[in-house]
């Protein structure tokens, strides 16, 4: 994963194994469905630290892949700046009949 | 249709416990996922954007309602009530759970499918023209050298581990409809001088990256070598098709790299090896496999019906309908019939549970038991009675799948795209359902004539937009999504590939671009018998440039 500017706002993301969800690293190194409830990182060194979490949660088979996405801060939480992490965490643009915009987010903003 | 026999049903079981025991190791810990990984993929279970995905195979994109039902049923059960069906006739499924994938195929097994080779560096499905064996322009049905190949391709120990993914199409009628010239093999059916059915075998075609359209490599092979001729292509591509670079190792390239004429001698080289020997076909085989594919017993009816003219005549709806989604069948008074899943503002290629539950129903009462997905992501029934239209169109109504759009601009391919698809730069679903609308009145597309468009969201190109008549790009420029436009893709005999015809566009710009280029169209035509793409190749790119981006 790259280092992070010290200004730099990131969350943890990965995928749970056992079914594939997405998830973010939350409160209690827990791992969550909603990005709302994830831990922002801030500075190099948290980021390190929780990048480190993210892979003993990898080795411990809970999750696969984490790596850290850009944040910013909205009135519910983290929001991805990249338009695909953003996709990721609220679910396809395309099928909200069927995959419910994450509480009230939506991502054509 | 096919019945496994009882090697292709151990074998399809064993496999499944094998993959069962994978995903228990994963699960506890004992396989990493590098590990799992190349496992997985031989299995059809992608990770993409939002979850797992699976592909299961529909071989030659045939089924049967029993088939169609399990579908349904493992939509309704272990994901969110819907399917995909893609442009090589598979179904994707976008969100089941790793845990529950060994149970799934474990069903799908019991109705003779499974999920195998639809990834990884292997032979993938061979695709065919999805009117096989109802056809009126058919030669012979490819459906059962579709089959030969599909057995023996599976699995298959020397080639599963090529240096990238193989895929193989077969046409069997004068017009292809299986755009076999831009596959890895394209087979296409003749006969041959002394009456035997032939192929001409296509090499090297495909999409992606780098479209290339395929080298005739050899014009006529009888049936029986066919298998020994295919593996001596695969022989040759295994050995020197390059594994140093992803982007660089389709037998497209090689073919290119190395020459037609050098290829050809490889090939040949190799095959005189094969020749005659284990591979060959015997006569009495392939006569055993064309038993599984006879017509369906299809009672004599008058060539035109007066149940449907009648019920025509006094329905502007189903005239509509018959004009554009019936295709000529091989026996009179019978017709093909699509079964569009491009709803006006809908996702191309997506049917609820509910909506493949109805279609196996008119399968089973209408249609012989007998469905097909097509390359351009619908439903077919190959064999309907033409008395039986009115009532079958009824219930597609009723079931908002009577879209009478096959062939026109509603009628498009596109990609997941970044909605789904872990590849994708940009969303390809919301450019198809903003088109769609802008020209969604029948009338309108009817009058525009046939005209396709396809979308990919990446340069991988699984829209096909390089064969599109008019082709969409979505890419990336600085973070936003952007789309390219191309004219003039063809995927038929008269094989194209789409050229770039400038600046590109916002998604919200796209609908208005479409619109000039149609309306450009409209201005040029000689009359409304020239379709779309004559029209453009009578004219050239510059009266379409000069619509869209105006004089420099």
């Amino acid at each position: 994963m790259q280092k992070a500017a010290a200004s730099t706002l990131q969350t943890i993301t990965a995928n749970r194994l056992s079914d594939g969800i997405v998830v973010f690293l939350g409160a209690h190194d827990r791992w969550v469905e909603r990005i709302t409830e994830a831990r922002v990182f801030e500075g190099a060194e948290a980021i390190a630290a929780a990048t480190a979490v993210g892979e003993a949660a990898n080795r411990a088979r809970l999750i696969l892949g984490p790596y850290a996405i850009d944040v910013t801060t909205g009135p519910r939480g983290p929001v991805p700046v990249r338009f695909r992490e953003k996709i990721r965490a609220f679910g396809p643009t395309a099928r909200t009949d069927v995959v419910a915009p994450a509480f009230g987010e939506s991502v054509a903003a | 249709m096919y019945r496994y026999d009882e090697f292709d049903a151990a074998f399809v079981r064993q496999r499944t416990e094998q993959f069962t025991d994978q995903v228990a190791r994963r699960l506890s810990g004992e396989l990493s996922e590098e590990e799992f990984r190349p496992l997985r993929l031989m299995n059809g279970v992608y990770l993409q954007l939002h979850a797992y995905m699976l592909r299961v195979a529909i071989p030659y994109g045939t089924l049967s309602s029993r088939q169609m039902r399990m579908l349904a049923r493992i939509a309704r059960e272990f994901d969110k009530g819907y399917g995909h069906f893609t442009t090589r006739q598979n179904i994707q499924y976008n969100w089941p759970a790793l845990r529950d994938i060994p149970e799934v195929l474990r069903l799908l097994a019991d109705v003779e499918m499974h999920a195998i080779q639809t990834s990884g560096n292997c032979i993938r499905n061979t695709t065919a023209d999805h009117f096989a064996g109802a056809a009126a322009d058919e030669i012979a049905d490819p459906r059962p050298i579709a089959e030969v190949i599909r057995q023996w391709s599976s699995i298959h120990p020397e080639f599963s581990f090529l240096p990238r993914k193989f895929k193989i199409a077969v046409s069997g009628a004068a017009t292809d409809r299986a755009a076999i010239r831009f596959h890895d093999i394209g087979l296409q059916l003749v006969r041959g001088p002394d009456g035997g059915k032939g192929y001409e075998v296509w090499v090297g075609g495909g999409q992606g990256r780098t479209p290339m359209i395929a080298k005739l490599i050899r014009p006529f092979i009888e049936e029986t070598e066919l298998l020994a001729y295919l593996e001596a292509v695969l022989r040759v591509y295994n050995r020197y098709g390059r594994r140093d670079n992803k982007y660089k190792a389709r037998i497209k390239i090689l073919v290119h790299e190395t020459g037609e004429a050098d290829i050809r001698a490889d090939i040949e080289e190799e095959y005189a090896r094969l020749k005659g020997g284990s591979l060959t076909v015997p006569a009495e085989e392939i006569r055993r496999i064309e038993a599984y594919f006879t017509l369906p017993a299809m009672p004599p009816r008058p060539e035109a019906s007066e149940t449907l003219d009648t019920a025509r005549a006094s329905d502007p709806a189903l005239a509509l309908f018959c004009a554009q989604n019936l295709h000529p069948h091989r026996v009179p008074g019978y017709t093909s019939m699509t079964i569009s899943l491009k709803p006006i503002g809908g996702i191309p290629g997506d049917a609820t549970a509910e909506q493949m539950d109805a279609v196996a129903d008119l399968a089973e009462a209408f249609g012989f038991d007998e469905l097909r997905v097509s390359h351009e992501q619908n439903l077919i029934l190959p064999h309907v009675a033409l008395d039986d239209v009115p009532d079958v169109f009824a219930r597609l109504v009723s079931m908002g799948l009577a879209t009478a759009n096959a062939g026109l601009v509603t009628d498009i391919i596109a990609c997941p795209g970044l909605d789904y698809c872990a590849l994708a730069n940009a969303r390809s679903i919301p450019i198809a359902q903003s088109i769609s609308e802008r020209f969604g009145d029948a009338q309108r597309q009817r009058d525009i004539g046939p005209l396709s468009v396809k979308i990919s969201g990446c340069i991988n190109a699984c829209g096909h937009h390089h064969v599109g008549h008019i082709g969409i790009l979505g890419v990336d420029r600085k973070g936003e999504e952007f789309y390219q436009i191309t004219l003039g893709g063809a995927p038929g005999a008269d094989a194209a590939i789409g050229s770039i015809i400038g600046h590109g566009f916002l998604a919200d710009q796209v609908p208005d671009a479409i619109e000039t280029i149609v309306d450009t169209y409209l201005a040029v035509r000689r009359d409304p018998a020239e379709p779309f793409l004559l029209a453009l190749r009578r004219v050239g790119e510059a009266p379409f440039k000069e619509a869209l981006y105006g004089t420099r």
